[in-house]
């Protein structure tokens, strides 16, 4: 059967937070790159790809964590990959019915959630130890931190690649398209500034912090 | 070290070595199987409808896009004797006749496809008998580069091409008289040319090879079931 070697976690804001900020997926981890750089050149693909994954990222992490005490150790990654393509095939059937356009423009990338390194890791590292409710908490933060991670990306692009956001313009007819930011080139660029951006904000926090220490020393 | 004592023990376990049990193993995964079988047939049965739907729809938007002034449609496929009702056990590739509000033909929309940049590009065409001409395009599905490659479906000084593409037919009525093909752009001189488009160059050369392709195959059947055609207005 399977070990649980981690404590159980006790239920807190924490829980749901680390997703958004200290243990972002994207940005944080640098997990899932392959839709985060391929499918977000639109805010619309950035909303459903985010919204998809979030599904199964809930879903295959609840059932797992359900399962957790009845899945043999040998045995669990084959368990979690056939959980995880059952509600990604779920997924896919699903975003047929609601729009085939919006089905095509993601392409492949529904199918290849089954790979993304967010839900398998999220599976072994924690629904796999921890209880239902915790695992749902978390995988909601998880999933959330993903979904904004590519809206961030998604909107900064159509609007320098396209000139619009969700398909409504932004500029005049005078708006000359950076096109290269709707190409593979532009997710490797916008993902860079956002990195930037957020280990300046971390380093600069953390320099605050030893100074801050630093004076409390001094003062003792 | 270690690894290497952990990897023996797997391998070779001895006397007082503990093998797992394979009966958990096999009750775990059949149990998953099962009930991931069980979920996948249930939503594809509850959307299977709805994304039939879907596809009709699609399907009809994108030949009323393309055949300007057709308010209903009529299944047919193209068979080796000619074109023939769709869901009579005929099979073959689909076409799809427009009509107008009056019941009159509007023309006829017929699948073409060919590869470009990315991968391969599907088109809809429409035709219209009464000018043996191209009337419409559209792209039913494409991975070409956002920005570049689909133009092809976007921009509308290309998309004029195919207002009046020229796709008569020889004196015998094979095939075509002149074959649709892509020239650099300004250099267009006859009917039957597509005016090229800086950016989408290898997508736009694709388009003319699907709709010339797709011209030489439909095209013979649609002249020689014309009146079949035109009396099967719904």
């Amino acid at each position: 059967m399977a070990e649980l070697p981690n404590p159980q976690e006790n239920l807190s804001l924490d829980t749901f937070l680390r997703g958004l900020w200290t243990e972002n997926p994207v940005f944080a981890m640098l997990l899932g790159m392959c839709p985060v750089l391929a499918v977000t050149n639109s805010t619309m693909n950035a909303i459903a790809m985010g919204l998809a994954t979030t599904f199964v990222l809930v879903c295959s992490s609840l059932l797992i964590s359900l399962l957790r005490n009845w899945i043999p150790k040998q045995v669990r990654i084959a368990s979690y990959i056939i959980i995880i393509a059952t509600f990604v095939t779920i997924v896919d059937y699903g975003i047929q019915a609601i729009s085939l356009e919006l089905y095509a423009a993601l392409g492949a990338f529904i199918q290849l959630i089954v790979v993304n390194c967010v839900i398998l890791g999220r599976a072994e590292a924690y629904a796999s130890k921890q209880r239902l409710h915790t695992t749902l908490v978390n995988s909601l933060g998880m999933g959330a931190g993903f979904t904004i991670a590519l809206l961030a990306l998604g909107t900064v692009r159509e609007i320098l690649g396209s000139g619009s956001i969700l398909g409504v313009a932004l500029f005049g007819e005078g708006f000359q398209p950076w096109v290269v930011m709707i190409l593979p080139p532009g997710g490797f660029f916008v993902l860079g500034a956002w990195l930037l951006l957020f280990n300046w904000l971390r380093l600069r926090k953390e320099r605050k912090v030893m100074e801050q220490s630093g004076v409390a020393a001094n003062a003792g | 070290m270690s690894i290497k004592v952990e990897l023996q023990t797997q391998s070779q376990p001895g006397p007082g070595t503990q093998v797992a049990p394979s009966w958990p193993m096999l009750r775990t995964l059949a149990g998953i199987a099962i009930l991931s079988g069980l979920l996948v047939v249930l939503v594809y049965q509850a959307t299977k409808p709805i994304i039939t739907e879907n596809e009709r729809i699609l399907t009809e938007q994108a030949v009323f896009e393309v055949l300007p002034g057709a308010v209903s449609k009529v299944d047919f496929v193209l068979t080796e004797q000619g074109l023939a009702p769709a869901g009579e056990g005929a099979v073959g590739m689909a076409v799809f006749v427009g009509f107008g509000a009056d019941a009159e033909l509007r023309g006829v929309a017929f699948p073409g496809a060919a590869r470009g940049y990315q991968d391969v590009i599907q088109f809809l065409f429409g035709y219209d008998p009464a000018c043996e001409c191209i009337v419409g395009s559209k792209v039913l599905r494409s991975t070409e580069t956002p920005g570049l490659g689909d133009k092809i479906d976007t921009d509308p000084v290309f998309l004029e091409n195919f207002v009046a593409l020229d796709a008569s037919l020889n004196p015998a009525g094979t095939a075509l008289a002149n074959p649709i093909v892509l020239v650099a752009h300004g250099t267009k001189t006859a009917p039957w040319q597509i005016d090229g488009i800086s950016g989408a160059t290898i997508s736009g050369k694709a388009m003319a090879r699907a709709a010339n392709d797709a011209a030489e195959r439909f095209v013979p059947s649609i002249r020689r079931d014309l009146a079949k055609l035109a009396a099967a207005a719904p």
